[in-house]
């Protein structure tokens, strides 16, 4: 075991991925020599070459395209987006083509792509960094989402996502990067694509969250304890598909939910997943389902993010009102 | 100040071997093919054609459904496919499904696609190709990481693809040769320049005098063929992959050809936008009709081996258009099985619903 950060153990998922399969191919802009405008992939290029691990011109599309002619010649790409906020640029080549390819093909082709892209907001980025986009992409049949918010949680789920023979959007939160330190095993290990992980045990309220959101509701749960009320929190880590069997046992529990995520309200996950526990669970909710969310404005002037981003007394707040409902 | 427009422009004349008449103009380039290839090159164009004729029959009488006529671009469809090995790896664009079938393709799935049928696009191995591509400029990236992936495979092949004129003007068109060139893939981009994108003609495109000259701007090699001159078309393709499997790069082929028909069967109707006068001028240029001069010149062509294909043609596309008919017909546990190696739940419980609702 070792301590890391997340960033860190992205790169290790990496590292241990590129030795393990020497089909899987790791590239976008700045990812080589400079290894990565985060440090994501430092060390990679050096380690296994220019022929696995290498730089793009400067665009998306043509990165996305890249990656699904790669998968035709039998490669694992492991392409990178600067900043998901571009993903503008690429939507075709993850939504219009890989999402799609097994289907159309009648299942005669695959495309076994991890497409990794930072995002999230409280580091104070210049315009379209920041977006939390998720929800964009969960609409589309064909993609996974996976969004780890703890280091060990990364790299489990990063090395998953590289061995899924199917796409998958690989979100990674700017703010938990190198924000704290956790336990990570050295060796190859899975944390299993499209499973929730209950962080905190509680019997009174279900908050579910993702992203740097789970720190949040961590938080908010400890400011409830103080006043009597217990708060079950699940990361959901995988926001498509969505691990219903996990979210309805707690649900059938607490009987209270608050759904917590740092996009706009009518953006993200929460509005699809809340349709989802209402029509399963109706008989066991003691009162509506409220969401914790940001605005929906543009995302915020970077000098703006603490008055716009939901935070642990949002959730407080939304869980007082399901509880005094 | 320097003025450069002019002198780029001159650096792509028209490549042509055979005139309007069937002369060969250009003996230099006169390609190497055998008195049986030069049969076979015609023999795949005629069918071509009638099968152009017969799929607007069907898809009128409803037995066929979306349909990009063919007819006038055999040349440059046939000519480039004649070019290439089996084991190439194309990228077509909607209007290309004749090199597919030239590759290998059976009829009967060619036909399934039109009709909308998951089996036409599970092609034979052999088939090294994706299915028509709908969003115009996808194939072009897409083409740049196949060639990227046979150049890191070391396999002595390329990844060729097709667009049209309208294409160009695509960001992906291009950011696909762009890419290849910086990575030297093995790539032939062809362009079919048939003067129209549905009713907008090629002058509104763009003010470039030649799409070929678009290569400059990716830096790689780029040649305007006459597309209406088969041997032309295929000497073309031939230089440009015998220059991409040496490990020279990308080259981008523009084709100076025509569509005798409409856009699409979806209800274009191309007298909208062109006149009869140039309808006339293209036809005058018919690539079969001087093909067909040239293989009479030299006695490879009579009559007799023309009316031998037409038939041969119409019975294989009887027989293929009701092969296509007998698929089974797809069910949606079909749909939800081709959508990921492992069925997420909720698509396991989506199916469990369908196989009761199928099983009625």
């Amino acid at each position: 075991m070792a301590q890391m950060t997340m960033i860190q153990a992205i790169t290790d998922a990496m590292r241990v991925e590129l030795k393990n399969d020497e089909n899987v191919l790791v590239f976008g802009e700045d990812v080589g020599q400079n290894g990565g405008v985060f440090r994501a992939t430092e060390g990679l290029q050096d380690e296994f070459g220019e022929d696995r691990v290498f730089d793009t011109p400067l665009a998306e599309s043509g990165i996305g395209g890249l990656a699904i002619g790669l998968a035709m010649e039998g490669f694992r790409p492991v392409p990178e987006i600067q900043f998901f906020g571009f993903v503008y640029e690429v939507m075709d080549s993850i939504s219009g083509q890989m999402a799609r390819l097994r289907y159309r093909s009648g299942g005669h082709y695959n495309a076994p792509i991890t497409v990794r892209a930072p995002f999230g907001g409280g580091v104070h980025t210049p315009e379209l960094h920041a977006d939390s986009l998720e929800g964009l992409i969960a609409q589309q049949p064909g993609v996974k989402v996976v969004i780890p918010s703890t280091p060990y949680e990364a790299k489990g789920l990063l090395i998953s996502a590289i061995r899924d023979n199917d796409p998958v959007v690989f979100l990674e939160h700017m703010k938990l990067y190198r924000s704290f330190r956790g336990e990570v095993p050295e060796d190859a290990y899975t944390v299993e694509i499209g499973k929730a992980d209950v962080k905190r045990e509680g019997s009174d309220v279900t908050l579910l969250a993702y992203g740097a959101m789970v720190h949040s509701s961590l938080k908010a749960a400890e400011e409830l304890e103080k006043d009597g009320i217990s708060a079950e929190v699940i990361d959901l880590r995988t926001v498509s598909p969505v691990d219903y069997e996990t979210i309805l046992k707690s649900v059938k529990k607490t009987n209270r939910v608050v759904f917590v995520q740092e996009a706009q309200r009518q953006a993200g996950i929460a509005g699809q997943v809340i349709s989802e526990v209402q029509e399963r669970a109706i008989l066991h909710l003691e009162a509506p389902i409220l969401r914790v969310t940001a605005p929906d404005t543009v995302y915020a002037f970077s000098d703006a993010e603490e008055v716009w981003l939901p935070d642990h007394k949002d959730i407080v707040e939304r869980v007082n009102e399901v509880i005094n409902f | 100040m320097k003025q450069v427009l002019e002198n780029i422009e001159n650096q792509f004349e028209m490549f042509q071997v055979l005139d309007e008449n069937g002369k060969v103009v250009n003996k230099n380039d006169l390609p190497d093919l055998s008195d049986d290839e030069l049969k076979e090159l015609m023999r795949r164009m005629v069918y071509t054609r009638i099968l152009d004729q017969r799929s607007i029959a069907l898809n009128r009488q409803g037995r066929l459904g979306f349909y990009a006529p063919t007819a006038g671009q055999e040349a440059s469809q046939l000519g480039s496919q004649f070019a290439l090995e089996q084991d190439d790896f194309i990228l077509p664009g909607y209007r290309d499904v004749p090199q597919l079938i030239w590759q290998g393709l059976p009829l009967y799935q060619a036909f399934l696609f039109s009709k909308g049928h998951f089996h036409g696009n599970q092609y034979p191995d052999e088939v090294r190709a994706l299915s028509p591509q709908i969003i115009i400029g996808a194939q072009y990236v897409q083409t740049a990481g196949v060639a990227l992936g046979l150049k890191k495979r070391g396999k002595k092949n390329v990844a060729i693809t097709y667009t049209g004129d309208g294409g160009t003007s695509q960001g992906d068109f291009y950011e696909g040769i762009n890419n290849a060139g910086a990575y030297k893939a093995p790539a032939i981009f062809v362009v079919q320049n048939n003067r129209f994108a549905i009713s907008v003609p090629v002058e509104k495109q763009t003010n470039a005098k030649t799409l070929a000259q678009k290569a400059v701007a990716a830096g790689i090699e780029g040649i305007q063929v006459d597309g209406m001159d088969v041997l032309a078309v295929y000497a073309a393709t031939k230089f440009a992959r015998e220059r991409a499997v040496a490990g020279e790069g990308p080259t981008l082929i523009e084709t100076l050809t025509y569509r005798f028909g409409p856009h699409t069967m979806s209800g274009d109707d191309p007298t909208r936008y062109r006149t009869e006068e140039l309808d006339k001028e293209w036809e005058q240029k018919d690539p079969l009709v001087r093909f067909r001069k040239y293989l009479e010149g030299k006695k490879l062509w009579s009559e007799e081996d023309e009316n031998k294909v037409i038939e041969e043609a119409k019975e294989d596309i009887k027989k293929a258009i009701k092969q296509a008919e007998q698929q089974p017909k797809q069910k949606v546990t079909d749909l939800i099985n081709h959508m990921y190696e492992e069925l997420p739940t909720h698509l396991q419980e989506q199916k469990e619903i369908y196989e009761a609702k199928e099983s009625k």
